[in-house]
């Protein structure tokens, strides 16, 4: 078991499944002699070559709708997106094409591609590099979104995403990639399914995704140094979502915060409290509570961004206010 | 080509002629809903080129007019049919239409709504057989209206830069949708766009069936060799309108009355008579025929086939055979990190 950081994972990920299956290709800008903006490609141009590390122009619609043509004969690209917003441009390949093209066949033809793509903020890049997004893509039938919180769903998600039929969208995060964690030296899969308990407590259940879920973590470490003991969920994927694991930790807890770094509308709180609404609206002690992002396009301005996006003392505040300590 | 695959050619074109009209008489009758959209004068394009294509081992993608294209790949005519009417037989289950014609048996792969959205397809296609290193190619079918999206620069590029074993047929019917070529297009002839992308292309008449075969032959040729792409564009035109919801209000009587002049059925009709291929009592012979087929099998066989049952309408969303291994369900407390 070796401590590595994300972007280390994934790379790790890629190696392992070119090397499994040479109809595994990867694809996207700077992916390959400049060895991807985040480095989780790096030196597997010089080890897979040209054909199979293949560096993109910058037209993200027709190279994922080229990587899902391959897909359709037989291939298993993973694309690399730069960055989330530009994945506003590949949404006709992804939504038209990948998402309905094994139901509008009835069956006969699959689409096994992954797309990775980062979405988050970062440090002060602006309106049209913090897009998060993900609400997107979990709205959209045949697509599988996953969102590793750490190192080891990084690579396992990966590898499941891969060898899965099924286009999987991978949401990473700018803010993650140096974090580090521990994967297992022997070859492991993680599940594209199923929430986990991150951290098992009794007095609130604490959901997030992504990012989100470390500063669910870091308020439960506040909360049990008040003698309070806060249960955190990570959703893990986001489409499906599990609803069993949401209820039974509702049904001990009886009291939930979902924090979120999108913007609230139409999100993944707002299907989050549905589900618990729909599935165990009865063992509510309290009214569940959002955290997320301000209302507004990300700001440049430092300050203003800290002010747009939430933290762990906001996601802290919130579950004060639903355990009636404010 | 001999006088018996001449007299199979003719008897084919009068064949999809007749799928085509009798799909309209259906959709009349509200047995075909959604949007159909007819091939009717465009036939020597699909059956010419794909009749010196290798069907079943070459790949075939198209836009939303796509019965012919799916018929002459290679796809049963009754369960296009059967789709079209939405049933359970039909070549996508009934869950397609119309407009999503697939047959992976045969290296269809399918019909798309979204103008262009081919383009990017069939250069992956093409992608995975020059990585598997098989002499298939990927022919993709589009209209000249389609050219205006980013997807064909985009894909013309990366083909070019790659270049992958895929012939980009531009069916030019004149018009994109409604609207006349060069009221939409700076650049009329087609064939001309993507020399700005380093790839050869030609222009020839579509309406004539042994000029596209020949042009076909040669743009296949040069694709099966390794050569990168082709973009060969054929002159054709559209009989009926665009789709079934289209009053045609938008061209002359004039024009559309110089175009049936050039019907491709007739032209190669008329071209093996004079050859004595066959005799007008031979073409009679051979229209009623195809319509006996066409009415006492594919549209008796689309008729008398199950709707799909609503209990599986969650079905072929996502894959349902997926390993465990992949997809979970997750072990708690096994977490790391």
């Amino acid at each position: 078991m070796a401590e590595i950081a994300y972007w280390e994972a994934i790379r790790r990920a890629h190696d392992e499944e070119l090397a499994h299956d040479r109809m595994v290709i990867a694809m996207g800008e700077d992916i390959g002699v400049a060895g991807g903006t985040y480095k989780a490609t790096s030196g597997l141009y010089q080890k897979y070559g040209a054909d199979r590390i293949i560096d993109t122009p910058i037209s993200e619609n027709s190279y994922t709708g080229i990587g899902i043509g391959a897909s359709m004969a037989g291939m298993r690209p993973i694309i690399e997106i730069m960055s989330i917003n530009f994945a506003l441009l590949a949404l006709d390949t992804l939504i038209n094409a990948a998402a309905k093209i094994r139901y509008m066949s009835g069956g006969r033809v699959s689409c096994p591609i992954v797309m990775r793509t980062p979405g988050g903020t970062a440090h002060q890049l602006a309106a049209q590099h913090s897009a998060r997004l993900a609400r997107m893509f979990m709205s959209t039938p045949g697509l599988r979104v996953v969102t590793p919180r750490g190192p080891l769903d990084a690579y396992g998600m990966l590898k499941s995403a891969v060898r899965c039929n099924d286009p999987v969208i991978i949401i990473e995060h700018e803010s993650m990639y140096n974090m580090r964690g521990e994967v297992p030296d022997t070859e492991t899969f993680r599940p594209l399914e199923g929430a986990e308990i991150v951290r098992v407590g009794t007095d609130i259940t604490l959901i997030g995704y992504n990012y989100s879920v470390h500063l669910c973590l870091a308020a439960a470490d506040k909360l049990a140094a008040m003698g309070l003991s806060a249960e955190v969920l990570d959703l893990r994927a986001l489409r499906p979502i599990d609803r069993d694991t949401i209820r039974r930790s509702v049904e001990k807890t009886h009291k939930v915060v979902i924090a979120e770094e999108d913007e609230a509308a139409v999100g993944v709180g707002s299907e989050i409290i549905s589900v618990i609404t729909e599935e165990c609206f009865f063992a509510l002690d309290a009214q569940p509570v959002r955290v997320h992002a301000a209302d507004v396009p990300v700001p440049y301005n430092r300050q203003l961004e800290k002010a747009a996006i939430p933290n762990a003392d906001d996601v802290l505040a919130a579950a004060l206010k639903v355990l009636g300590r404010v | 080509m001999n006088a018996s695959d001449q007299k199979r050619l003719l008897r084919e074109m009068i064949f999809y002629r007749r799928f085509e009209e009798r799909s309209f008489e259906a959709y009349m009758e509200r047995k075909i809903g959604g949007f159909l959209h007819l091939y009717s004068g465009q036939e020597a394009v699909a059956t010419g080129v794909l009749e010196t294509a290798r069907c079943g081992h070459d790949y075939v993608i198209t836009g939303y007019r796509d019965h012919v294209h799916a018929i002459k790949a290679g796809a049963p005519a009754r369960e296009v049919m059967a789709e079209l009417y939405g049933k359970e037989t039909g070549s996508s289950r009934g869950r397609g239409g119309s407009m999503h014609i697939f047959d992976p048996t045969v290296n269809f792969m399918g019909g798309y709504a979204l103008v262009g959205q081919p383009f990017p397809l069939a250069a992956g296609l093409a992608l995975a057989c020059k990585h598997k290193g098989t002499d298939q190619i990927a022919i993709c079918f589009l209209g000249d209206g389609a050219n205006n999206q980013g997807t064909f620069h985009e894909t013309m590029n990366m083909a070019s830069v790659w270049k992958l074993p895929v012939l980009f047929v531009c069916e030019n019917n004149l018009y994109a949708i409604g609207t006349r070529i060069d009221r939409s297009t700076a650049v009329t002839d087609q064939y001309k766009r993507v020399c700005a992308y380093n790839i050869p292309a030609s222009q020839h008449d579509g309406q004539d069936i042994d000029v596209v075969m020949t042009a076909a032959s040669d743009a296949i040729a040069h694709v099966r060799a390794g050569r990168g792409p082709y973009f060969i564009e054929f002159m054709t035109y559209r009989q009926r309108g665009h789709s079934m919801s289209d009053s045609n209000a938008y061209r002359s009587k004039e024009e559309e009355r110089k175009w049936l002049e050039r019907d491709p059925i007739k032209i190669y009709g008329d071209r093996l008579k004079k050859a004595k291929v066959l005799t007008d009592k031979d073409i009679a012979a051979m229209e009623k025929s195809v319509l006996d087929e066409i009415e006492n099998d594919i549209v008796r066989f689309a008729e008398d086939s199950p709707e799909p049952r609503v209990e599986d309408l969650n079905k072929y969303c996502l894959d349902d055979q997926s390993d465990p291994r992949w997809i979970g369900p997750l072990v708690q407390g096994e977490q790391h990190g």
